[in-house]
């Protein structure tokens, strides 16, 4: 039997698969036991138990009386929020420097790695505190606000603006925003397919620009064109009306984006750096401008060496956006810790987490490799 | 023989070897681990002035971790063998269940779910409390009523939010909460302005105080919302070592109860005649010996630490506060112990 090279590799296949069944059956055995002596029930049940906590920041509908479930669903909601901005701020500021960092102009180059060498290397939790120390120590207080005519108030509890009062037209305009942003894409795809066929240039921008502003403002003026504002007003401990961006938001978003910014600058970089400098010295040859050469020449050709990277670093920012349970901002993370220690249940709870940071980590890399296959110039 | 059969065979036989393991025993009791150790493992707070905060020399010092070392001196013989383990509000509980430490004398209140499902008990309290507000003096409030859409400061995955919640759900006022894990970020935003009011153990408050810029701008409103029992936590099922912590906490108070102080055991050792006291320093009766221990084990605490009333106003006594509910029973306050003997 040891003779045959087959049946060694068979035989040293079921010892490692048995070493490691064997490792996860240990485990999870001495778990369950250990749970058992201390009497600390294991299971889900308590995810429909009321809360009994509030929460700040809620950008679906919650209060003490909701169950655990409810309230994990809130610190999701949060997180998605500020991972999503933080991935579009982060992309554009990181890609404006990253270019930034190979202009002609030798200030604005030195500018931009000094950036990037900074904001690097110090650590995104030193970041997040100078930020929230900035936000809550520097700002004035609420009685002292700083104020921007009538619409936007900054103070240490945040920057709070005036928003349009409640209205359906306003409703209407929001959901009319993503069907032009989509009808728009068609107008695009059907102008091209046109000057493909025909030679015919038809007007794409102009186009494109009256379907995303015209469709929104027609369902607004169409529905009543309402232009009451809700203007905030100073009332014993704080400001109400209007809408607000807490300090702990505002911090947790400008030092992801910042952070994660420099990192996709050098991605940026990277990728314009390795497209051959034959084309661009082929695009101005043939009369292109600077920035019709960046558009049409380099950057189809960098995007297929940026995408890969700029996955790794959307997944670190959504996983950093953990680190809000520092500062206050009521993250899944920091909504999970607090329900681990009124409950007790750490193990599932954690669980919990993974299975969240997992899925949400998932879908942004299938994104992104559907994204890259599309991006994949045909084989020469 | 058929490749595929003769390989699945294999593998189900692979998969079966794990299952037929027996579990693995459970670990010895907690006695016989600090025992082996040589160490007291204390789970306390990151730095509550009078209840467990390190000096500037790393010294840790408070009611709290006098405690531990009267654990330490009965259950090793020094006070000083102790390691203490800091731990915020979020993972206090994780590092008793998971057995990183011993105990938590961390200024925890006993509610009955922490009894019941965390895996843990209380051995008694140390300290009785009640949550409270402290605000800044300038805002002109005197009153908890008068806090309806303030901005509070609170530690999350405490006693303290629950009861919050429920006190304005009761009032039927609002208020917009500022949650942060850590002790002195907490304090740094309510010091800063970003809350109005900061709510904690009204112990807390005080120790908190201590450290703001301007110790007098800030007032301690007089209402406490909540009873906050603090006390001890052990592990659930050691019953041996239950009883160890509970009577170190009941044998504080007897000392205090009969006048046995740090300066006098060794003379009432050698001299006292009064029954009671001669079975506390263990000169009759065998109670020390009852326990697992040496008759000596209350000398040792109190030449150590001392009696409850010492560690108290050597603790608390800076805090500026008074016995009040910590009292003897004698004295009208709620230290009861039950009779050592």
């Amino acid at each position: 039997m040891f003779r045959s090279e087959r049946a060694r590799n068979l035989l040293y296949q079921v010892l490692l698969i048995a070493a490691v069944v064997g490792i996860g059956w240990y485990l999870i055995s001495n778990t369950l036991h250990n749970l058992e002596t201390r009497q600390i029930k294991v299971g889900f049940d308590f995810l429909s138990r009321e809360a009994g906590f509030e929460i700040a920041e809620k950008p679906i509908e919650y209060g003490p009386a909701d169950s655990y479930a409810r309230a994990l669903m809130v610190g999701l909601s949060n997180t998605l929020v500020v991972a999503a901005l933080g991935i579009v701020l982060a992309t554009l500021l990181g890609t404006l420097i990253g270019v930034a960092r190979l202009s002609s102009n030798w200030l604005l180059a030195r500018l931009a790695s000094i950036y990037v060498e900074v904001m690097r290397n110090v650590p995104l939790l030193l970041q997040l505190f100078v930020w929230y120390g900035l936000f809550t120590e520097l700002l004035p207080s609420v009685q002292e606000a700083i104020k921007l005519g009538d619409w936007l108030f900054i103070s240490q509890r945040g920057f709070r603006f005036a928003w349009p009062a409640e209205h359906v037209a306003w409703t209407a305009a929001a959901w009319a925003l993503p069907v032009g942003i989509a009808l728009a894409l068609l107008w695009r795809a059907w102008c091209k397919r046109t000057q493909a066929a025909t030679g015919r240039q038809l007007p794409t921008g102009f186009g494109m620009v009256a379907l995303i502003a015209g469709l929104p403002l027609l369902a607004w003026a169409l529905l009543g064109a309402p232009t009451k504002m809700e203007i905030p007003e100073l009332t014993g401990f704080d400001y109400q009306g209007g809408k607000v961006l807490s300090p702990e938001f505002s911090a947790l978003l400008i030092g992801l984006t910042t952070y994660t910014a420099a990192f996709i600058a050098e991605v940026v970089r990277a990728g314009i750096n390795s497209v051959d400098r034959g084309q661009g010295e082929a695009a101005m040859a043939l009369g292109l401008s600077p920035g019709q050469r960046l558009r049409l020449i380099t950057l189809p050709q960098a995007l297929r060496v940026i995408i890969p990277p700029m996955t790794s670093q959307y997944l670190n920012l959504t996983k950093n956006s953990s680190l809000a349970v520092a500062i206050g901002y009521p993250d899944l993370v920091a909504v999970a810790n607090t329900t681990m220690n009124q409950t007790g249940q750490a193990i599932e709870a954690i669980a919990i987490l993974m299975a969240v940071y997992l899925s949400i980590s998932l879908a942004i890399s299938l994104f992104m490799n559907w994204y890259n296959s599309r991006m994949r110039l045909a084989q020469r | 023989m058929n490749r595929t059969w003769l390989r699945s065979l294999v593998l189900a036989s692979a998969l079966a070897v794990p299952a037929l393991t027996p579990l693995p025993a459970s670990a010895g009791t907690t006695l016989d681990a600090i025992k082996q150790r040589g160490q007291l493992r204390c789970g306390v707070n990151t730095g509550l002035l009078g209840f467990s905060a390190p000096d500037a020399q790393g010294k840790w010092a408070g009611l709290d971790v006098d405690f531990c070392r009267a654990v330490a001196a009965v259950v090793l013989g020094d006070a000083n063998k102790v390691q203490y383990v800091p731990t915020n509000a979020q993972n206090r509980f994780t590092t008793l269940q998971s057995g990183e430490v011993d105990m938590l004398s961390r200024n925890t209140t006993w509610t009955s779910s922490r009894d019941a499902t965390m895996g843990s008990v209380f051995a008694g309290t140390l300290f009785y409390d009640g949550q409270g507000f402290m605000v800044k003096k300038a805002s002109k409030i005197t009153k908890a009523a008068q806090l309806n859409g303030a901005t509070i400061c609170v530690q999350p995955g405490t006693t303290t939010e629950l009861n919050l919640t429920d006190y304005f759900r009761s009032k039927k006022m609002s208020f917009k909460p500022v949650v942060i894990a850590e002790l002195n970020q907490i304090e740094q935003a309510f010091f800063s302005g970003r809350c109005d009011v900061y709510t904690t153990d009204r112990s807390g408050l005080a120790a908190s105080r201590l450290k703001a810029p301007n110790k007098d701008d800030y007032l301690i409103l007089p209402e406490a919302i909540s009873k906050e029992p603090l006390g001890p936590m052990i592990r659930r099922g050691d019953w041996d070592f239950f009883n160890t912590v509970r009577w170190t906490l009941f044998g504080l108070i007897e000392a205090e109860e009969y006048g046995v102080t740090s300066a006098n055991v060794d003379k009432l050792k050698a001299e006292s005649k009064e029954p009671p006291i001669q079975r506390l320093v263990g000169t009759s009766g065998d109670v020390g010996k009852g326990m697992g221990f040496d008759n000596d084990w209350l000398v040792r605490v109190i030449k150590s630490v001392g009696n409850y009333g010492e560690i108290y106003s050597r603790n608390i006594g800076p805090l500026g506060l008074e016995r009040d509910q910590n009292a003897l029973w004698k004295d009208d306050g709620l230290m009861y112990a039950p009779p050592i003997r």
